[in-house]
C-alpha cells in the first residue's frame, strides 16, 4: 500500500530504517483500531454478532471491540431498520462518539429503509448521520461486513490529517 | 368446559346482548353488544366455570365500508380451565369509545393503549390513555385506519432534531 519504504543495512542487508509520513503513520494507526459500538437494531444485528465471534473473528482487522458507550466508540455499524422514533437517540449517540468517527450503514433497511415504505421506518440513516460505507443485504454476511470495514479501512487511509480535506478528494472519492 | 357448554351459557345469561356466535376451527367467537361488553367480561372473568383469568391479546380492526366501522377483539384465557374465547364489539366511527377492561385484567392496560394509539379508539375509564408506540405530540392521526396514507403525512422524513445538534 506503499504505506513504509525500507531500507537495507549496507553490510548484511538486513532492514534497518523505516520511513513513512506522518499522515499515513497516524492513518495507519485508525485504521487498524477501530472501536465499533454496540450498535444493533433487527436481524442485521445478529449478522453482526457472527461477524465478532470465533468463527469470522472480526478482531482481525482491527475492529473487533465493541464498545457499549458511544464515548469510547469511533465506528458506528447502523445495523437493522431505523425507526423514525429511534432516529434521535441515533443521532444523539453519533453526537456523543469522540471524532474521528465512522459510520456504517450496515443492511438495506439501514440504507434505504428496504421494503418497509412505511410511515414510522426512515427511508435510510443517511437522512440525518452522514454515512461512510454502505453494506448492501438483507442481511449481509459477515464477510459482506468485512468488505465493508476493509473499504472503511482503505476510505480511512485516504484522509488527511494535518491539512483540511479537500472537498474535491471527499466528493470525487471512489473506490 | 367445552366451547358448546361456554357458547350456550352465554346465550343463556345474555342473549339480548350477543350479536353473533361464531366457532370455527375449534376457537369460539362472541360478537357482544358495545354497551354489555364490561358486563360480559366480568362475567366470564369472576363466574367461577367460566374463570377467564388472563387476558391474551386486545386489538382492532378497521372495515371501512361497514356502518359500524371499528371492531375491538378481546382474546381470553383461562390458566386453570384451559379454555379460550375472542370477544369482539363493533364501535362506530362518530362515537369511537369502548368500555375499558383494565379494572378486570390489569393486562389490558398497555394493549388498550396500543388500539388506541394505532386506531383511535377511545376506552373509558382507562387510568393512562396515552399513545404507547408513537410519541406523544404525534399529530397525524392513527396509522393503522385504512384511510391513512402508507407513507404517513411526512413525519418519517421530518428530523426536528437536525436543527439543535451541530451539524
Amino acid at each position: 500500500m506503499g504505506l513504509i519504504q525500507l531500507g537495507r543495512h549496507d553490510k548484511d542487508g538486513t532492514s534497518d530504517i523505516v520511513t513513512t509520513t506522518v499522515e499515513k503513520a497516524v492513518n495507519w494507526a485508525r485504521k487498524g483500531s477501530l472501536w465499533p459500538m454496540t450498535f444493533g437494531l433487527a436481524c442485521c444485528a445478529i449478522e453482526m454478532i457472527a461477524a465478532v465471534s470465533s468463527r469470522y473473528d472480526m478482531d482481525r482487522y482491527g475492529a473487533g471491540v465493541f464498545r457499549a458507550s458511544p464515548r469510547q466508540s469511533d465506528l458506528m455499524i447502523v445495523a437493522g431498520t431505523v425507526c423514525r422514533r429511534m432516529a434521535p437517540v441515533i443521532r444523539k449517540l453519533y453526537d456523543q462518539m469522540p471524532e474521528p468517527k465512522y459510520v456504517i450503514a450496515m443492511g438495506s433497511c439501514a440504507t434505504s429503509g428496504n421494503i418497509y415504505d412505511s410511515y414510522s421506518v426512515v427511508q435510510g440513516v443517511d437522512r440525518f448521520v452522514p454515512v461512510d460505507i454502505y453494506v448492501p443485504g438483507c442481511p449481509p454476511t459477515p464477510e459482506a461486513l468485512f468488505d465493508g470495514i476493509l473499504k472503511l479501512q482503505e476510505r480511512i487511509m485516504l484522509k488527511r490529517v494535518f491539512l483540511k480535506q479537500p472537498d474535491q478528494v471527499k466528493s470525487s472519492f471512489k473506490i | 368446559m367445552v366451547l358448546q357448554e361456554l357458547a350456550s351459557r352465554l346465550q343463556n345469561d345474555f342473549s339480548a346482548a350477543l350479536v353473533r356466535t361464531v366457532e370455527w376451527r375449534g376457537e369460539l367467537s362472541v360478537t357482544v353488544m358495545r354497551d354489555r361488553l364490561h358486563e360480559i367480561a366480568q362475567f366470564l372473568r369472576n363466574d367461577p366455570a367460566m374463570d377467564f383469568d388472563y387476558i391474551v391479546h386486545v386489538s382492532s380492526v378497521d372495515w371501512p365500508d361497514d356502518e359500524e366501522r371499528f371492531e375491538v377483539v378481546y382474546e381470553l384465557y383461562s390458566i386453570r380451565k384451559r379454555h379460550q374465547i375472542r370477544l369482539k364489539t363493533r364501535v362506530p366511527e362518530s362515537d369511537c369509545v369502548v368500555d375499558s377492561l383494565t379494572d378486570l385484567w390489569k393486562g389490558a392496560d398497555f394493549m388498550e393503549r396500543e388500539v388506541y394509539d394505532m386506531m383511535g379508539i377511545r376506552f373509558r375509564n382507562h387510568p393512562d390513555l396515552r399513545r404507547i408506540l408513537l410519541p406523544d405530540d404525534y399529530t397525524e392521526g392513527y396509522p393503522l385506519r385504512k384511510d391513512f396514507p402508507l407513507r404517513g403525512k411526512g413525519w418519517r422524513d421530518t428530523f426536528e432534531f437536525l436543527d439543535e445538534t451541530a451539524r
